[in-house]
């Protein structure tokens, strides 16, 4: 397969209510600066897929609202609705398939919407919308399948929340940089049992871009390419007392593809740092799990150990995580850009140390139903 | 580079006004069963799926991850394409590049809609500027209301010339088993006397509300010969989604984001003269007034010159490029299936699979997609393997 490689992104800051930004406005504002960054104009772009979701926006074909401010006027364009990592994998097959380079952006806006009512509309509407199941109380079901299984605490949560709200004081795009002990996350509100307010992701307006490119964009462009090395995507059952919630088999699918293709055969070792959706602070040591960094279960411990800090072997969301910044779609494409960065090198501030091989993670779906996961390198 | 791509399997439901027998992802289950059944796989043989609707007419949110055991997507990759009108045609081009980037052998394409569980207007209208378009200039008719009065206007063109068309479609949906509006004839009498909607649409010009569901099995070079005895070709795809405010379209001038697509995707698939070089389209006509002035932008007859076209029975079954003969958009339309099923339509014919609705000898067929804010899509299909 032919290579190619991310050569320009940007984020805006995220914020729980952009008032002064219209959607339109958010993408214009990433559009310019992902080519600013790419140093290229939009005569480079061959084609452009949004992200965007109907409920979200409170608009049906949501992406009517930012074909333009997208530069997509008289260019190919497609839509993909749900997280930016699979709209980004779709650009990705698009520039393996013939263009030269792909705009890639989502967007959304938290404050125009209520994520209780858009998330119960996830679930079937005869048998578990009544029950009130949304994002959250799912979540809750979750966290306690997870720690039931394995006596993961909610301390070795609280641990993770504290983590990388305390990472976001060093990232300028993170809505929530805190300084927290375990003790604060511990008595925080209890918002659906074992979840407390800190342990739960904010509400967030934001957008963001990524452009993928071929070889010959990768010459033209001005910034230093980050190649894409492995991608898979993978969905499980549907209904949540079909699953084993304690199990993420579609991560785990979804991450031997993605490192298969890669040529990654201990993922422990052979990558450098982490970008994974934390919406909830137990979601990352399951994920972890998931993506193979430790046994089933171990992922409590590993959080204790200090392995996925800042100056650990495996540093986990050094970005503040989607705990610290959860605009909805755009929080995958935030964690594609923020591996990026890292490999580039110029993740400022919280930059790790070396980074070569980097790894992006996004879902889907209640409970991370399904999860997309790529591998992204120097070289 | 690209790999070669072929469609090598279609299905769908027979499609009704309610189909209260089963819920969306039963639905769906049918038409991916029979899309499996015809090019003689089963679910353990695709690689990846691709799914689309408009959220806002079933309320139901993530349609990839509900749809999983109706669509087959258990411990599969899935993802979910939507674009409004134009999302049958987005997930087959999408389920293209999944094959033609080298990622997957065999994805399976899907598009649905029960359109009985919605308010179909209610639902479009907020695809409108909430400040600027929503409350003065939305939904399907009003726009499309506003299109045909400047084409009659600028040509000439007549409500009978309209009715021509829907006249066509009407007929040709008899010889398809699957149509909604199958089994139900219409006259040129009848459609002229229809009730007026919003002039000058009447309830004959118009497409109907439908449930119904479309798969399609794509296969890259090197299986799909061994699949399917003849593979219907992707030669071209080309997407226009030309605006975002209603108020930018210039209705007294051609379908742009049709003139820019078809030109883009003609020069693809060396396609010179349409009218001579395809010998069957399924094109997404959503009202009768599109049969005369799209086929204009897709360059089949001059501009002013589709009455004439019509009339003429180029159009029609046995004609020089006989158009939608499965009966279109205006005899079926579950909306994110609608495009999807012009793709499917023009593979059928391309496969020889058309049974009463075959053209004889189809070498080359075009599907369009149309929607958004006059957004239109082209999809082109060949016998042969293109160059």
């Amino acid at each position: 397969m032919e290579k190619i490689a991310i050569v320009g992104t940007a984020q805006t800051k995220y914020e729980r209510r952009k008032k002064d930004q219209t959607y339109y406005d958010m993408v214009y504002e990433v559009t310019t600066a992902a080519l600013s960054d790419a140093g290229l104009t939009l005569a480079d772009i061959d084609n452009v897929i949004t992200v965007s979701n109907d409920f979200f926006d409170g608009r049906t074909i949501s992406s009517m609202a930012v074909g333009e401010a997208a530069g997509a006027h008289d260019k190919n364009i497609s839509t993909v609705e749900g997280d930016g990592t699979f709209g980004a994998f779709y650009g990705a097959m698009r520039v393996w398939g013939g263009y030269r380079s792909t705009l890639v952006v989502a967007h959304s806006k938290g404050s125009e919407g209520n994520s209780k009512f858009i998330s119960n509309a996830m679930f079937d509407p005869i048998y578990h919308r009544p029950l009130g199941l949304d994002a959250i109380s799912s979540a809750a079901l979750q966290a306690n399948a997870y720690m039931t299984r394995y006596g993961i605490t909610e301390e070795q949560c609280a641990l993770v929340s504290v983590k990388n709200h305390g990472n976001a004081k060093k990232n300028p795009y993170a809505q929530l940089p805190l300084d927290l002990t375990v003790d604060d996350v511990m008595r925080s509100p209890k918002i659906a049992d074992p979840l407390k307010r800190l342990d739960c992701s904010p509400v967030s307006d934001g957008a963001a871009a990524i452009i993928i490119g071929n070889e010959e964009i990768v010459r033209k462009a001005k910034s230093k390419p980050v190649w894409i090395k492995g991608v898979a995507h993978c969905a499980e059952e549907y209904f949540l007392g079909d699953r084993d919630l304690a199990n993420p088999k579609a991560l785990r699918d979804a991450a031997q593809r993605a490192y298969l293709m890669a040529g990654i055969v201990n993922p422990r070792n052979e990558i450098d740092v982490a970008e994974i959706y934390d919406a909830f602070s137990y979601m990352e040591p399951l994920w972890l799990e998931g993506l193979g960094m430790c046994e089933p279960g171990a992922g409590g411990v590993l959080t204790e150990s200090g392995a996925t800090g800042m100056h650990g072997d495996l540093p986990v969301n050094p970005s503040g995580g989607v705990l610290s910044a959860h605009a909805v779609l755009v929080a995958g494409l935030a964690r594609l850009i923020e591996s990026s960065l890292q490999v580039r090198g110029e993740a400022g501030s919280h930059q790790i140390d070396g980074v070569k091989t980097a790894l992006a993670h996004g879902i889907n779906g209640a409970c991370g139903q399904s999860h997309c996961v790529w591998i992204l390198g120097a070289e | 580079m690209a790999r070669r791509v072929a469609i090598i399997g279609t299905g769908q439901t027979h499609h009704r006004s309610r189909r209260l027998d089963v819920n969306g992802r039963e639905m769906i289950h049918e038409a991916v069963t029979r899309a499996l059944a015809d090019c003689e796989l089963t679910m353990r043989d695709i690689d990846a799926i691709v799914i689309g609707n408009m959220d806002h007419f079933e309320a139901i949110n993530a349609v990839d991850t509900w749809s999983v055991e109706g669509s087959g997507g258990v411990m599969k990759p899935i993802m979910k394409v939507t674009t409004g009108g134009t999302t049958g045609t987005s997930v087959a081009i999408a389920a293209y590049y999944h094959v033609a980037s080298g990622m997957f052998d065999r994805v399976l394409a899907i598009g649905w809609e029960k359109n009985s569980e919605s308010d179909t207007t209610g639902a479009i209208v907020t695809c409108s500027d909430p400040i600027w378009d929503r409350y003065s200039y939305s939904g399907a008719i009003p726009s499309l209301a506003t299109e045909a009065s400047a084409y009659m206007e600028k040509f000439g063109a007549t409500q009978r010339d309209a009715a021509r068309v829907a006249l066509r479609e009407r007929t040709h949906a008899q010889n398809n088993p699957y149509a909604h509006m199958h089994g139900r004839p219409l006259t040129l009498d009848e459609i002229l006397d229809s009730p007026m909607l919003a002039y000058p649409i009447k309830l004959g010009d118009i497409c109907p509300r439908t449930d119904g569901a479309a798969a399609v099995v794509f296969a890259a070079e090197g299986v799909a010969e061994k699949l399917a005895p003849r593979p219907a070709w992707v030669k071209a795809n080309s997407v226009r989604h030309t605006n975002t405010w209603f108020g930018d379209v210039d209705q007294r001038t051609g379908l742009e984001s049709l003139e820019r697509a078809s030109r883009e995707a003609y020069a693809a698939a060396g396609i010179k003269n349409p009218a001579e070089d395809f010998d069957v389209a399924e094109l997404y006509l959503p009202y009768s007034y599109a049969g005369l002035k799209w086929i204009e932008a897709l360059g089949f007859c001059p501009p002013g010159g589709g009455p004439q076209f019509i009339w003429d029975g180029h159009t029609d079954m046995g004609g020089k490029i006989s158009v939608n003969p499965s009966g279109g958009v205006m005899s079926t339309n579950c909306i994110g299936a609608t495009a999807l099923l012009r793709v499917a339509e023009a593979a059928i014919q391309v496969m020889g699979k058309g049974e009463a609705r075959q053209v004889p000898d189809v070498k080359t067929a075009l599907a369009t997609g149309f929607g958004g804010c006059w957004w239109s899509d082209v999809f082109i299909l060949g016998k042969d393997k293109p160059a």
